[in-house]
């Protein structure tokens, strides 16, 4: 019943959207988490509009889908003539930075509020010690509260980056060839459902399990005082 | 009133030449959908934390492959899975055990709510697991003291407190629902995100339809969140915050 060649086949189809998929992927999670980053500063930085503008905005880009969101970019904003116009049509015509764009101010949104977490979950009683032994604003940063922040909030970042790996298909429904837009492609020419499935679900799988592999091997490292309890086995339930 | 609100309303209103009513039909069909997904949903996840939770192995293997492999592949691929390879079973029995002819495929909303309930009941199988760890052991072995069968004491004991801690997190699988439905429209369901891109290909105003598209979302959203808070408050109503 399983057709090994075609398996084959399906794999030699798919894997050239691996690149993609996984590009888009890093790209936006590594400028979402800068944007993550100061939208959490800007929540915590008690300076009344700078928190209602952070808070606005982590309110409408996660009550709605990703999927409006990135139609609106790719279908929406084209529309207008001064857009067309601008210096970044180039770039806003293209699907790739449609999704890149939509995927990133997404992740910004659910980022922020995991970087948040992270920076009030430093314990007061460090700051202060720090504050005693003479430290503060950047070194303060640098030395105590980045890196305590960083450790608390990995496990939920890691979670948010394996979401974002899933997120990358969407890019497929406005026209990037990316992995799941390939698997698209082999089930609506050969109709072959499940095969093309597999092979897909396979990838996704195979990168998923490297990135929640590496985010516990990043946990492990960065918290040295918890390591004999975290040595049972990692957790690679992909809680969401 | 300005020129453009004008405009707005004549396009989003509830005129003759308005949407208005074919995108509150849309959002409609988007609760209807995410409705029937959250159920399937909430059977699955049941089941999948129950063999979890059973002792036996099988079973637990089995609930773990599925919550890991749903949980690590994209939820538009599944979609993609029920609706063409829905198609493709459906089309193999109807040819052979009805002689039939011919090409059967599942209707839209059917493919999309058994999608949206399978990746769903993923995560939900989550939430009850954890929830159902609150439940003190104490609390079910006073129940087998009491001579409780272990039917009447799931039902009077250990289901009502499982429902009340998983609330918070079925509140979250409730929004993920939502915004998986959008994916549906890949089907040609007519949900909110379809509608939209129809009303905004036709008129060619996408950003008009897709952001009254994004707007409903919100309002559905933020109404539910509303609900489940309502929810929450009433089922934590006896218990001492910590």
């Amino acid at each position: 019943m399983i057709d090994a060649a075609f398996l084959l086949e399906c794999f030699r189809t798919i894997l050239p959207g691996v690149p993609t998929t996984l590009g888009l992927m890093a790209l936006s999670v590594s400028v979402g988490f800068v944007f993550a980053v100061l939208l959490a500063l800007a929540r915590l930085s008690a300076i009344p509009p700078l928190d209602l503008v952070a808070r606005a905005y982590v309110f409408v880009f996660r009550g709605t889908p990703l999927a409006i969101q990135m139609f609106l970019i790719y279908f929406g904003l084209a529309q207008f003539p001064w857009i067309r116009a601008s210096i970044l049509w180039p770039y806003l015509r293209e699907p790739f930075w449609c999704a890149f764009l939509a995927l990133m101010l997404n992740t910004a949104a659910y980022g922020s509020e995991i970087v948040r977490g992270g920076l009030l979950s430093v314990p007061h009683g460090q700051v202060e010690a720090a504050r005693a032994a003479g430290m503060s604003g950047l070194l303060l940063f640098r030395r105590i509260v980045g890196p305590i922040a960083l450790r608390n909030a990995l496990p939920a970042y890691g979670n948010e980056i394996i979401l974002m790996v899933k997120a990358t298909s969407l890019a497929s429904m406005v026209t990037l060839v990316e992995v799941t837009g390939l698997a698209a492609r082999i089930i609506s020419t050969t109709y072959r459902v499940f095969e093309a499935f597999a092979v897909a679900a396979v990838i996704y799988l195979a990168i998923n399990f490297t990135l929640a592999g590496l985010v516990w091997v990043v946990e492990r490292r960065l918290s040295p005082d918890h390591r004999p309890e975290l040595d049972a086995a990692p957790d690679m339930r992909l809680v969401h | 009133m300005p020129q453009w609100l004008i405009d707005y309303w004549a396009l989003m209103g509830f005129g003759p030449t308005g949407w208005g009513l074919s995108m509150l039909r849309a959002a409609g069909m988007t609760i209807a959908v995410s409705s029937a997904g959250f159920a399937l949903g909430s059977v699955l996840g049941a089941l999948a934390a129950w063999g979890r939770l059973s002792g036996s192995r099988i079973a637990a293997v089995i609930s773990a492959t599925y919550t890991t492999v749903i949980r690590g592949i994209p939820e538009l691929l599944v979609i993609y899975l029920v609706f063409f390879g829905g198609a493709v079973v459906l089309g193999w029995i109807w040819r052979t055990f009805w002689d039939g002819e011919g090409f059967v495929s599942l209707p839209a909303f059917v493919a999309g709510f058994i999608a949206v309930g399978i990746c769903n009941g993923a995560y939900q199988a989550e939430v009850f697991r954890g929830a159902f760890r609150t439940v003190a052991r104490g609390e079910i072995e006073a129940a087998a003291a009491f001579g409780m069968p272990r039917a009447l004491a799931f039902r009077r004991i250990v289901a009502p407190q499982v429902l009340r801690f998983a609330l918070p997190g079925l509140g979250n699988c409730w929004q993920l629902c939502l915004k998986e439905s959008a994916l549906i429209s890949v089907t040609g369901l007519v949900e909110l995100l379809r509608q939209s891109f129809i009303g905004g290909r036709s008129t060619r105003d996408f950003f008009s339809f897709l952001l009254t598209g994004a707007a409903l979302y919100l309002v559905i959203t933020t109404v539910s969140s509303a609900l489940f808070a309502a929810a929450e408050r009433r089922a934590l109503r006896g218990l001492k915050r910590a």
